[in-house]
């Protein structure tokens, strides 16, 4: 049922109701007719959505926190990263590779210093942990969808999308010791 | 409104929706407005649910190779091989153009048969989807990787590649035989002196095993018969590959009757082992014959072409034991061999019966030299030597038989528009059923194999009069689908084709499915005008000459600001798509584009060549919807009047 039908379908119910003469007929069938509603509503929303190209389509249902209640430099992300605890010292061998893998993976999109397609990588750690850096480089479509801090951002970019760019975990860990130079 | 009013509009929506969820939620479990039917059931793949097998169907004069899923009958792809396709860009942009090149220059369309799937122990193995062109003589190689045409050979010495591409067991060859005999060499002359005059000849084409390139390893110069189709021995006749003839008659004119005088014509069997050995020892003639083999470096990402003069020719009468004659009634047209090899099936379209060849009395024939009489001295044996049976099939106009792997053959018949299902060995007649119309190939998935999967038949229909809603005078052919499981044929389903399907081939889905690629790794991309980040990107321009390398990613192009082209320049577009994500391509287009998109997949690099005729500003965009902001992937380029370009500017969000 497309969402137009759904909408309408609301909209009849909602004027229905608040129609004093009829009120109790139309309330009993209204109830029928939203449960109807919500029946397919929860059929659809069960469906996969795994590889989806568009991932911002509203999700009515899922639980969004509050971004008071977020706290991002304790927050690690989704991802396969879930501890990571970075030496004192930055290793300039990792840097330099890191830089050569931004420069060609990433640098469409982001400038290091500047806000371009998608935020500057620059200061990062002061804002975001180190698993969560990594997470959103190697895990960008699921975070952008469920992550409440990732979402936060894509919507400050007006939904553009971070490409998924098969980063793998050694290459990710390099780009994240080139942002602690930045 | 009054209120009773507003109430029936109430219940009308209520009558509204619930229908339509029925269908949604509850299609899986109850079949719905297909009702109860099993054969909706055995023909139901619930969405996000993948199909069993792979089918390939042939395009005939579309030129193309489609895939369908089976059952469902979903339609996956299109892959375009011998015509170009504007949707791809295939054929049009400047990396694909080349394959589509042959001796007679750029041929934007052909008219393609015979898919067939390259085998290993004669098994189909998924790396790899030959098909024919007819028209133009010519075989291309589609990787199952990919799903792209990969590689074009043309055949020289040929006309009309009908008999082709049959493999052998583990695609040593795949084989092209000549539908139309014409003059070998090429030459100038009568028409009327065809008979004696004109020649056959039949290609094997070697198959590189690493990387499935082809090149022709050697021809066989035959008599000027029509070779109609062909089919490789398997198991204890691995080594042969047989070959149906018409038209023995040499006739060149109103074939429809001069071509069907004789009461049997012949199946050629070819001891390809045997060649070989004649090869080896130089019995060959080198023959003077342009031809060109064209081939796609995924590296690369385009087609170069490799031109080639000489070919290879075996002449069956300074070779002997090359080539067979076995007499079979009434213009062959199939010719097919069953899983064990044991069984040769000619296929007489213009006779009520079918007839069966034995392998083993083929050879107990030759041993003992026991021929009949010989044929532009090659040896032809007496049919009741080889003959095994007959099928006494009541029906008419047998085309194409296929094996279900549990000892049966299916059979179709084109006049009475049916397939007969009969038992090899007793050649008893099991069951028929009637196609939709007048079926011409048949498909059972490895059907043509070792080891087919005997579950389903595809039956190809040339006819579908009243069949679907009417389109006009033309009307779409069809596959119609049968559960062969049980002793019964039962027709499940019932599905519109692209151009003439005129043969399949289908495999399990797994055996393909992982080995599909997903992205192109541009770490490895080697295009020689790739921009490989958005550093690279840049526009170059000499003199008349412009080449801007531009490059995409969601959902933005590097440059999309460019300025300093004048009209009559002749402007490259490279368009490197910096994606490394599935399912992620970018289109590109411009206003003007005198030929079609580009369609570049993640780590791929693609060329459109434009030429804009008069000044003024040209926007460019995605045109693969391609995210959120791809209503937004656009840009624009400056045209300018010859002599009056400013500077070349090349920018993105300056």
């Amino acid at each position: 049922m497309s969402f137009y039908a759904l909408l309408s379908s609301y909209t009849f119910a909602y004027k229905l109701i608040h129609h004093r003469p009829m009120k109790k007929v139309t309330t009993i069938i209204s109830v029928a007719l939203l449960l109807a509603i919500t029946a397919c509503g929860g059929e659809s929303n069960s469906r996969k959505t795994e590889n989806t190209r568009e991932s911002i389509t509203p999700q009515p249902k899922a639980e969004v926190k509050k971004s008071t209640t977020m706290d991002p430099m304790s927050s690690k992300g989704i991802g396969p990263i879930k501890e990571l605890t970075l030496a004192e010292t930055i290793d300039q061998g990792m840097v330099a590779e890191g830089k050569a893998l931004f420069d060609k993976n990433c640098a469409a999109c982001h400038k290091p210093d500047k806000k371009y397609i998608g935020p500057a990588p620059k200061d990062i750690l002061n804002r975001r942990t180190p698993e969560w850096v990594m997470n959103m480089i190697m895990n960008p479509t699921e975070m952008v969808q469920k992550d409440p801090i990732a979402k936060q951002v894509l919507a400050e970019a007006n939904g553009a999308i971070m490409a998924d760019q098969n980063i793998q975990e050694e290459d990710a860990r390099k780009i994240l010791e080139y942002f602690r130079t930045l | 409104m009054n209120p009773l009013k507003q109430l029936s509009v109430l219940a009308a929506a209520a009558i509204l929706v619930l229908p339509a969820c029925t269908n949604n939620n509850e299609g899986a479990q109850n079949t719905g407005a297909i009702n109860k039917s099993s054969a909706a059931e055995k023909v139901y793949v619930a969405p996000g649910e993948y199909d069993e097998f792979y089918s390939f169907m042939s395009g005939g004069f579309s030129g193309q190779v489609s895939v369908y899923g089976l059952p469902s009958g979903r339609l996956l792809k299109v892959i375009p091989v011998f015509s170009v396709d504007g949707e791809k860009g295939y054929g049009f942009n400047e990396e694909t153009k080349p394959l589509l090149e042959t001796s007679h220059g750029f041929i934007p369309w052909d008219d393609a048969h015979h898919p067939e799937l390259s085998q290993t122990k004669g098994k189909p193995d998924g790396k790899y989807l030959f098909i024919n062109g007819n028209n133009t003589p010519r075989v291309a190689r589609i990787d199952l990787s990919t799903f792209e045409t990969a590689e074009i050979i043309e055949l020289p010495n040929a006309g009309g590649n009908h008999s082709s591409p049959f493999t052998t067991e583990n695609s040593e060859y795949v084989v092209a035989g000549t539908r139309f005999s014409v003059p070998i060499p090429q030459s100038d002359m009568s028409i009327a002196d065809y008979k004696g005059k004109f020649k056959g000849s039949l290609s094997f084409i070697s198959v590189d095993p690493e990387h499935g390139h082809m090149d022709i390893d050697f021809q066989v110069l035959m008599p000027g018969f029509d070779y109609d189709l062909a089919h490789g021995g398997k198991g204890k006749s691995h080594g042969w590959m047989f070959f149906t003839t018409y038209n023995t008659e040499e006739s060149h004119t109103l074939k429809e009757v001069n071509a069907s005088q004789n009461d049997k014509d012949y199946i050629a069997a070819i001891n390809w082992k045997k060649a070989q050995e004649y090869i080896e020892q130089g019995k060959f003639k080198e023959m003077d014959s342009e031809y060109l083999i064209n081939r796609y470096d995924e590296k690369k990402h385009l087609a170069e072409t490799i031109k080639k003069n000489k070919v290879r020719v075996l002449d069956p009468t300074e070779c002997p034991g090359v080539v067979y004659f076995l007499p079979t009634p009434k213009s062959p047209h199939g010719v097919d061999v069953d899983p064990t090899g044991s069984y040769i099936i000619g296929n007489g379209k213009l006779n009520a019966n079918l007839t069966v060849h034995s392998f083993d009395k083929m050879i107990q024939a030759i041993e003992n030299k026991s021929f009949a009489d010989e044929a532009y001295g090659i040896p032809v044996l007496n049919f009741e030597d080889v003959a095994a049976g007959t099928v006494e099939s009541g029906g008419l106009g047998p085309l194409h038989t296929e094996f279900d792997g549990q000892g049966n053959a299916y059979t179709t018949f084109f006049i009475s528009s049916e397939v007969v299902k009969w038992k090899l060995g007793t050649w008893e007649v099991l069951d028929r059923v009637p196609t939709y119309y007048s079926v011409g190939h048949l498909m059972i998935p490895g059907g043509d194999s070792k080891e087919p999967w005997g579950k389903y038949m595809v039956a190809l229909n040339k006819i579908t009069k009243d069949r679907y809603l009417p389109t006009g005078p033309e009307l779409a052919h069809s596959a119609q689908l049968y559960d062969i499981s049980g002793d019964k044929m039962e027709l499940i389903l019932d599905f519109p084709t692209i151009g003439e399907p005129h043969y399949a081939q289908a495999i399990a889905a797994d055996i393909v499915m992982n080995r599909s690629k997903k992205i192109y790794s541009l770490e490895e991309n080697e295009h020689p005008h790739a921009a490989k980040s958005e550093s690279e990107a840049r526009v170059e321009k000499n003199g008349n000459e412009v080449h801007v390398y531009m490059t995409t990613i969601r959902s933005h192009f590097a440059p999309d600001n460019i300025e300093g082209i004048e009209a009559g320049d002749k402007v490259y577009f490279h368009v490197t798509n910096l994606e490394q994500d599935w399912d992620v391509p970018h289109g590109f287009s411009v206003l003007g584009a005198q030929n079609a998109e580009l369609l570049i997949m993640p780590g791929q690099t693609e060329t459109l060549l434009w030429e804009p005729l008069k000044p003024g500003i040209y926007p460019f965009y995605c045109t693969d919807f391609c995210s959120a902001l791809h209503q937004e992937m656009q840009g624009y380029l400056r045209v300018s009047a010859k002599g009056q370009a400013p500077e070349v500017l090349a920018t993105t969000g300056d």
